[in-house]
């Protein structure tokens, strides 16, 4: 299963904090998640799609979207961070 | 020493705290970051907003992210001691936000590694400020310029 957790604005947006997910066997990348995500549920979800403004981490660092997944990782999505 | 927490901090303590474990330091620097008063544009033109800033953060990658970047900067310059504490929670205007303390044999090293964790931090670890105000709630964008600044770092 997949953790995946939302922040901030995004969490905001989406209407939930966190979700366990069970990886479709063709996902294998962030980016693939990213679209999966978007395509499935549609309307705001489709901001995942948007590198300007969603940042992943996974397992707590933050990754590019070509970063691979096997199912088993704690995947975060969040806006740009304005912290300091 | 790193720190996130809802507490304020004293700076005075820190910075004796770092002057005693530093025995050898030649420079400390210390930054301290404040919550600035925001304004809103109404029809009277720009009156201070009454405000609150709440800070949200990411619990599970805040110290790994926050370490990450330290690692860095000691790995780059001459770091004898050095703090970061990043308050979250509830703020208001004025309150101190963020500090970071270096104690290095040097001031040029101590100036570097201090404003490196800072860039870094702005854009790097994963907090997020939400303000209220009178006129409602909305989340503060992330500037151009902060990314701008942490970008100058990279490596060439």
């Amino acid at each position: 299963m997949l953790n995946i957790q939302y922040f901030a604005s995004l969490r905001e947006t989406l209407g939930r904090s966190s979700e366990p997910l069970a990886l479709p066997s063709e996902v294998n990348t962030v980016a693939a998640l990213a679209a999966h995500l978007a395509t499935s549920r549609g309307g705001a979800w489709e901001i995942l799609q948007d590198t300007t403004q969603v940042l992943v981490a996974v397992n707590q660092t933050i990754v590019d979207r070509s970063h691979p997944l096997t199912g088993a990782e704690e995947v975060a999505f969040f806006p740009p961070m304005t912290g300091g | 020493m790193l720190s996130v927490q809802e507490a304020d901090f004293d700076v005075a303590a820190l910075y004796a705290q770092l002057r005693s474990t530093a025995r050898n330091a030649g420079a400390i620097v210390t930054f301290t970051g404040l919550v600035r008063e925001f304004y809103e544009s109404t029809e009277a033109g720009r009156e201070p907003a009454v405000q609150r800033l709440v800070l949200e953060h990411y619990p599970g990658m805040t110290q790994k992210a926050l370490m990450a970047i330290v690692d860095e900067a000691r790995a780059r310059w001459d770091v004898l001691a050095w703090q970061v504490i990043h308050r979250v929670g509830p703020l208001d205007a004025g309150d101190q936000i963020v500090y970071v303390g270096i104690a290095s044999t040097h001031r040029g090293d101590a100036f570097a590694a201090a404003e490196f964790i800072m860039d870094y931090l702005k854009t790097r670890a994963p907090f997020w400020k939400k303000q209220h105000t009178a006129a409602g709630a909305h989340w503060i964008e992330s500037r151009s310029a902060d990314e701008t600044a942490r970008a100058r770092w990279e490596k060439r």
